[in-house]
Order: C-alpha cells, then sequence, then structure tokens
C-alpha cells in the first residue's frame, strides 16, 4: 500500500476493489449468493452479535454490493456507505432510522415528486410529520425546526426542473446549531460536481439509477455518512439506550463514529429489507469507474444547449445555473464549479401545445421519465405527469404549461442542438396549423 | 461476575484528558461542549495510515488492557475479533477477572507469559501515563490507546520512552481497514492497491 492520497479518477477505478485474495480477479466478482457459510458456530454466533466483520445473509451485506458502497464512500469523502435498491429506499432507511412516530422533518418544498410522497404520504401516516420549507433561505429552514421533535433537514444539491441550488454551508449551520444532521440528496450532482460533505453535510444519499450508474440501466441507491456528526447528543436517544437483541450493546458507546452506518446496516437493512442485489452493484460500481469522464461531458454539453437554448427567440426561459441569468448562478459557481449537471427545465413559447409538439418531434431525445443517462431524456410534465390539469391549475402549481425538461446526454452536442432545433420548428408550425 | 469495578470501556469513554489555554490539562467528560472544543485543538499527531499498517504488519502478540468480561463492552468486541479473525497471540489483563472469551485473564501485563508487542488499552484518559510506564517496564514496544481516549501529554511522555503510540483508534477498526472486514461493511478503508487482499 503506497502512503498518497490518490485522486478522484484513480479512486472511482480502483476504491473498494481490490483484487479477490482467492480467484485474483482483477474485474469486480459477482457474489451472486443469498447466504455465506460460517466457519464454525462460534464464528456465526460472533457474526450475528456484531462482534467481527463476516457476510451473513446478502440482505445484509454482500461482496459486490461492499465494493460498491466503499467506491460512493471514498469518492464522496464519507465515512462509509450502506447501498439499497433505489434512491427512495436509500432516503426511506435514512429517514426511518431518524426519526419514528412524533418526529418531525424539515425539508425543501423543491424535491423530487417521489420524495415530497414518501414524505408528505407515507411517512406522515406512519406519523413522522414534515414541514416543507418554500425558500432558498437557510433562516427559513432554522425557523421551521422544532426543537425536540426536528431530526434532520434535508434538500437536494440541484433540484429540478427549476436548476434552483441548495446553500448547503448555510443549510449545514442552521442544522447543527439545532444539533441535527443535515441530509443532502445528491443525486443530480455526482461528487464529481459537488461533495456536500465538504461543505458540512453529514448524510448524503443517491440515487445510484442515476448519473452515478450512467446508462438506465439499473435501479439502485446508497447512503453516504461523514463520520463526523455527534450521535450521542440528545436528539438522538437511541443511539445510546441498549440494544437487547444485539447482545446490550449500545450503536454510540461500542461503535463511535461507526455508530449511524453499522446500525443503519444492522438495523434498518435487516427490518426494511431493501437490499441492493449483486448484479445490480456490478453494473452501478462500473458505471462509477467512467463517472468523471462522463460527468465532465455532460456538464459540457449541457452548457452548449442551455447556451443556444437562451439565444433563441423560441424559448421563454432556462432554468440552469450554469447560466449568469439564473438566480443561482452565484451559488452554482461556489458548489458546483465544473458545472451545474445537466438536468434542467426550460419554457417554450406557446405554452401546452408547443412544449407536446417538441416532445412529438424530436428524433434523438428519448421521451421518458428517467434522468442521468448517457442519453439525452426530455419529458413534458404538462402533458404527461400533469396532463389532467387545466392552464391555470398547471400555472397555480407551479407548473408551467410550457415547461419541458431536460437531461442532456454525452451524445455530440452539435447532434442535440440540431433535434431540438428541427423539434421546435416542427412543433411551432404544427400550433399555427 | 461482574466488571463494574473494572476501568474497562465503561468507564474509558466518559472522560477526555484536555489541555486548557494555560497549559494545565484535566480530565472532563467527553460529552461535554467543552471537551468537544478542545478536540478541535488536538496537537499531537499519531501515525499514518500506513505506519499503522507497518505495526499491526509486525506483531504477533497482543495484550488488553481493561478487557471486560461483559459481552456489551468494546474490549469484548475488540477480543473476540482479534481472537477470531487475526493471527496474533491475544492476551486479556485485568485484575478483577479470572477468565475473559476461554481464556485466563492476567492482573497485569508484567504476568503475561511473552512481552507483547502491542499493549491495546480501554482505560480511562488519566490511567494512560502509568499503562505506558507499565509497558516500558516490560519492555513492549507500543502502546495503543483505544477510540475515544486522548490524553497528549501521555502521548508525548510515551514517545519520550522510545514507545510506538497510537491513540484515539480502534485497533479492531484499523485491522479491519487492512483485512478487508471494514470494506465488507462498505466502510472507505482508504485502501488502493492492485495487490490481492492480506489477510
Amino acid at each position: 500500500m503506497a502512503d498518497r492520497d490518490y485522486g478522484f479518477r484513480t479512486r472511482a477505478v480502483h476504491a473498494g476493489n481490490v483484487p479477490d485474495s482467492a480467484s485474483g480477479a482483477r474485474a469486480l466478482p459477482i457474489y451472486q449468493s443469498s447466504a455465506f457459510v460460517f466457519d464454525s458456530t462460534e464464528d456465526a454466533a460472533a457474526r450475528f452479535a456484531l462482534q467481527k466483520y463476516g457476510n451473513i445473509y446478502s440482505r445484509l451485506a454482500n461482496p459486490t454490493v461492499a465494493s460498491f458502497e466503499e467506491r460512493v464512500a471514498s469518492l464522496e469523502g464519507g465515512l462509509g456507505a450502506v447501498a439499497t435498491s433505489s434512491g427512495l429506499s436509500a432516503q426511506f432507511v435514512t429517514f426511518a432510522s431518524l426519526a419514528g412516530a412524533g418526529d418531525h422533518i424539515v425539508a425543501s418544498s423543491n424535491l423530487y415528486g417521489g420524495s415530497v410522497t414518501q414524505l408528505d404520504v407515507t411517512l406522515r401516516r406512519f406519523g413522522v410529520e414534515t414541514t416543507f420549507v418554500a425558500s432558498d433561505d437557510p433562516a427559513d429552514y432554522a425557523a421551521a425546526i422544532i426543537p425536540g421533535r426536528t431530526k434532520l433537514v434535508f434538500a437536494e444539491t440541484i433540484a429540478n426542473p427549476s436548476g434552483d441550488i441548495a446553500d448547503i454551508a448555510g443549510l449545514a449551520d442552521v442544522a447543527h446549531a439545532a444539533e441535527l444532521p443535515l441530509v443532502i440528496d445528491s443525486t443530480i450532482a455526482t461528487p464529481y460536481l459537488c461533495r456536500p460533505i465538504e461543505w458540512g453535510a453529514d448524510i448524503v444519499v443517491h440515487s445510484a439509477t442515476k448519473f452515478l450508474g450512467g446508462h438506465g440501466t439499473t435501479l439502485g441507491g446508497v447512503v453516504v455518512e461523514s463520520g463526523r456528526f455527534d450521535w450521542s447528543n440528545h436528539n438522538f436517544p437511541l443511539f445510546e439506550e441498549t440494544v437487547a437483541h444485539y447482545g446490550g450493546l449500545t450503536w454510540y458507546g461500542n461503535f463511535g463514529e461507526y455508530a449511524f452506518l453499522t446500525r443503519l446496516r444492522a438495523e434498518q437493512l435487516r427490518d426494511i429489507g431493501p437490499a441492493l442485489a449483486p448484479h445490480s452493484a456490478f453494473l452501478l460500481a462500473q458505471g462509477v469507474e467512467t463517472l468523471p469522464y462522463r460527468m465532465q461531458a455532460h456538464v459540457d454539453n449541457a452548457r452548449r444547449v442551455a447556451e443556444w437554448l437562451e439565444a433563441d427567440p423560441r424559448i421563454e426561459t432556462v432554468n440552469w445555473a450554469g447560466l449568469p441569468s439564473h438566480r443561482h448562478h452565484a451559488r452554482a459557481a461556489q458548489y458546483l464549479p465544473l458545472g451545474p449537471s445537466s438536468v434542467f427545465g426550460f419554457v417554450v413559447k406557446g405554452g401546452r401545445a408547443v412544449g407536446q409538439g417538441l416532445i412529438e418531434n424530436v428524433t434523438l431525445a428519448s421521451h421518458l421519465a428517467n434522468i442521468g443517462d448517457a442519453k439525452t431524456l426530455i419529458i413534458h410534465p404538462a402533458s404527461t405527469t400533469h396532463a389532467q390539469l387545466t392552464e391555470q391549475q398547471l400555472v397555480d402549481g407551479g407548473v408551467h404549461p410550457g415547461l419541458v425538461r431536460l437531461s442532456v446526454g454525452i451524445e455530440d452536442a452539435d447532434d442535440i442542438i440540431f433535434d431540438l432545433d428541427q423539434a421546435l420548428d416542427a412543433a411551432l408550425k404544427g400550433a399555427s396549423a | 461476575m461482574s466488571d463494574t469495578t473494572t476501568t474497562a470501556s465503561d468507564t474509558a469513554a466518559d472522560t477526555a484528558t484536555v489541555t486548557l489555554a494555560n497549559g494545565l490539562t484535566c480530565a472532563i467528560p467527553a460529552s461535554s461542549p467543552l471537551a468537544k472544543l478542545l478536540k478541535s485543538q488536538r496537537t499531537w499527531v499519531g501515525p499514518s495510515a500506513k505506519e499503522r499498517l507497518g505495526i499491526l504488519r509486525r506483531a504477533r502478540s497482543v495484550a488488553i488492557v481493561g478487557a471486560s468480561p461483559n459481552p456489551a463492552r468494546s474490549s469484548y468486541f475488540v477480543g473476540t475479533y482479534l481472537q477470531q479473525s487475526s493471527d496474533y497471540r491475544v492476551y486479556f489483563v485485568n485484575p478483577n477477572a479470572t477468565e475473559i472469551l476461554g481464556q485466563p485473564a492476567y492482573p497485569d501485563l508484567a504476568s503475561l507469559p511473552e512481552v507483547p508487542d502491542i499493549v491495546d488499552v480501554f482505560r480511562k484518559a488519566s490511567d494512560i501515563p502509568s499503562v505506558m510506564d507499565d509497558a516500558i517496564a516490560v519492555g513492549a514496544p507500543t502502546v495503543w490507546v483505544q477510540l475515544g481516549i486522548w490524553n497528549e501529554e501521555a502521548a508525548r511522555y510515551g514517545e519520550s520512552k522510545g514507545l510506538t503510540v497510537v491513540m484515539d483508534r480502534c485497533i479492531k477498526v484499523e485491522h479491519a481497514r487492512f483485512h478487508g472486514g471494514l470494506h465488507l461493511m462498505g466502510f472507505d478503508t482508504g485502501v488502493i492497491s492492485a495487490k490481492k487482499q492480506v489477510r
């Protein structure tokens, strides 16, 4: 082992994948096994009691999944990671670990729709109340914290389709002043563009389905923790209570800085069960190997496409914070100096009819409900997810009838622009016909 | 068997010896705001990751001072791990216990059948200097002070007497960092290598 701090690109390829000691396999082996044999009854007992490290059952840990976990933890600058079957389950195990009935969460209102419903429907039904903050000012988050009940503050590095950027350092100050962890969903940014832990976040969650995997093939999620948050503080008594089913240990007393992630695996994965499949972990880990190169291509293309759209008379607005016209341009430059990723909304002149026509006439961009693929993806909320609403209802709900969401891929930028250009022409012809 | 009279991990994690602005040192509750503030003012720097790996590779025997027979204690976890997942000869030192994890418990370092390569310490911060003296007296080369325990003065004292000192680190975690265990649980080991994993 060399005494060296290896760079991001080296860690993207190597972290978590030391050659297998038995076979010497250089690529990551896929351990497609539900369970693992014990050496002896004594060994089994020690593994079950968490007194030693070892595989038991793939719902809790699996060697292929572990490689993906360590790789993402290394790139985020975290202590470690726990992988899950999807981004939503990564969030769910995190929330379930920290909040129970009667507790409270403070979250940005500018979240992915599935995150909003997870908090507002399912967790609310379980007795966890969420206050959604419709502001980008950390002071408004501070005002929403209920001392003694609030357990965490949650926001996304880059929101979509607004393109808004979270003030991570400001939110971390607000959370820490109340002795709470800041949880950041950094799916759209990825650790290549922004590492929230370096700005004070305590927990980072990802939908690995998006840019981390990068090819639109595989569902997965991951939770990374910094190891810096003091889980012995009075807001989290569970970390210091005796755990009867693990032989009377206490999570904080026995594991210290490792307490959160050890408990997340040993309790939340055990009891909730959204384990990442080994084959999926292989595909995601392989995707991460090229993350730096793909993300650079994504932001380079996003810049070309966003600048072209903004200069085009057929377009009303472009919500990419890399543009000086975006209200969070300065924040983007601070937190995402290489560029604020490649997922953003733009508004076409002519409302719903032109937006719908654009979608119908693209031939390179794929019309589907996903982001973070190597391919350019496009969706028109007013004619899909919000199709049942009137124009006025759309405006009231903050979804402009002409809003189109783009996830710019890594094709040739000129070809992406060509496709949008010809589709806009066709849409306008159709709308005026 | 009671462990209430031991000075194992039950008390070790409770206090921290801190150096105040006036140069004096005192033990205060580790969870106090003052302890946390002063933690950011640490000046002693221990061995690097590569040096810690070297210490663990060269060692053949480990004595756990302040070992507890209580299965819920951190020292019991460390003992179980070292017995089962390492090749070390492991000894337990606790004057108030007779047997720990199926082995005899020794009253002190001098009673061990050999000089241990590493003295792993689960004792409160203010006890560390006397453990250093015991280690020096038997000729042990390394004192490893466990996670959550910090006493800079003691560390500098030990080093001045020729000891190698590791402090505020868990020997189980550090061994597992280089031998696959930490990796299996999804933690970042910091290990980047195209060589096969070592046991």
